[in-house]
């Protein structure tokens, strides 16, 4: 457990630091690049805003009403066989569907159960691994125009649910 | 698809709501995630331009070409009918590598180039060959080292530890890695 954290912890310095070194090392101009990655970050921000706005208001919509509740309860079963908190359901559904309504419905369930509740940490580890499948798979089936995926979308969608599944054996191990 | 899943869920949730005598709490959630939407994105700012900014510097570099080489071993056992020699080869692992260290801008492009050499080798123009399809299935597992966006949500809600989920991140991507390709190479020999 502190192992795994102390990990964690280094994760970021230590990717930092390599990268600042090789960029040393093979002479770039290290701040004047970083200020340009840095401005495009600006833009990738501006350019979700609007998705955000709309997709909070209406999973905000789903939650006061009762709805998301309803339905929680009446798929319960199915899900209680795979393990998965009924509180994930939500993100698990739209997780490969969309990226930015997970970013929203994912701090959505943070907020809710709080951010470093073991709900709060299985919903970011479900959101860090796995993917925004269907438009992955769109983007470069397209690319080359080809019509028949054959068996991609399944055996990408078992990766996602492996993904899910792990995130919650994951954090009852460790809580 | 948020064209129709967007608009259906507000309507369903209003009509619920004011069928349910939820109506006010409807009314005054609509304005408190808006307000939520605007913080999260203010606090998304910092975390986001700093990590692009990074990784920038990172694709300057010829970092992504020498990480490539780990991948050697694997590339085998994943892609057979590709041979160490070909373009595509150095296409793949690229793209597999600015994928782990999360350089999507670099990532990308780079897997089109590779499925665009792939499928001129490619018998049956309108069926993935096996090479693509595992090459997809790969993509979308997201194996990724550090998870930027999820972590500046954390801290952007009040995280006493944004960071905590990182290896945890890890494992399960790597699970569902392993699933994927697993599960592509058993499908592979039916569909």
């Amino acid at each position: 457990m502190t192992a795994i954290n102390y990990l964690s912890n280094l994760a970021i310095p230590f990717t930092i630091l390599l990268i600042l070194t090789y960029g040393l090392v093979e002479k770039n101009k290290v701040f004047d690049t970083f200020l340009d990655g840095a401005k495009e970050g600006i833009e990738i921000v501006v350019k979700i805003f609007p998705t955000l706005i709309g997709l909070f208001v209406a999973i905000g919509a789903l939650r006061c009403s009762g709805i998301l509740d309803f339905v929680i309860k009446l798929i319960c079963p199915i899900i209680n066989f795979l393990k998965i908190p009924t509180e994930i359901m939500p993100l698990a559904i739209l997780r490969p569907i969309s990226g930015s309504a997970s970013i929203a419905i994912g701090s959505d369930i943070m907020t809710q159960y709080g951010v470093d509740s073991k709900i709060g940490l299985i919903a970011s580890t479900i959101m860090g691994s796995t993917e925004t499948t269907l438009y992955t798979i769109a983007v470069y089936t397209s690319v080359v125009g080809v019509k028949k995926i054959r068996f991609v979308l399944a055996a990408a969608l078992i990766g996602d649910l492996v993904g899910m599944v792990s995130s919650v054996i994951i954090w009852n191990f460790m809580s | 698809m948020l064209n129709i899943i967007w608009p259906v869920f507000i309507i369903i949730s209003f009509i619920y709501a004011i069928l349910n005598g939820r109506a006010s709490e409807v009314n005054n959630s609509v304005f408190e995630s808006t307000k939520s939407a605007v913080e999260l994105s203010i606090s998304l700012l910092g975390t986001i331009c700093l990590w692009n900014g990074i990784m920038q510097i990172a694709s300057k570099t010829s970092i992504v070409k020498h990480l490539s080489k780990i991948l050697n071993p694997i590339m085998k056992k994943l892609f057979p009918d590709i041979k160490k020699e070909e373009k595509v080869h150095e296409e793949i692992t690229m793209n597999i590598i600015a994928n782990i260290m999360g350089l999507g801008n670099a990532a990308t492009p780079l897997g089109l180039k590779a499925m665009k050499s792939m499928q001129k080798k490619n018998n049956d123009k309108n069926k993935l060959s096996n090479s693509m399809a595992i090459f997809i299935v790969l993509n979308t597992a997201s194996i990724q080292l550090i998870p930027t966006t999820v972590i500046a949500i954390r801290s952007s809600l009040g995280s006493t530890n944004p960071t905590a989920m990182i290896v945890p991140v890890w494992i399960a991507t790597i699970c569902a890695a392993i699933a994927a390709v697993l599960s592509a190479k058993l499908l592979m020999k039916k569909f």
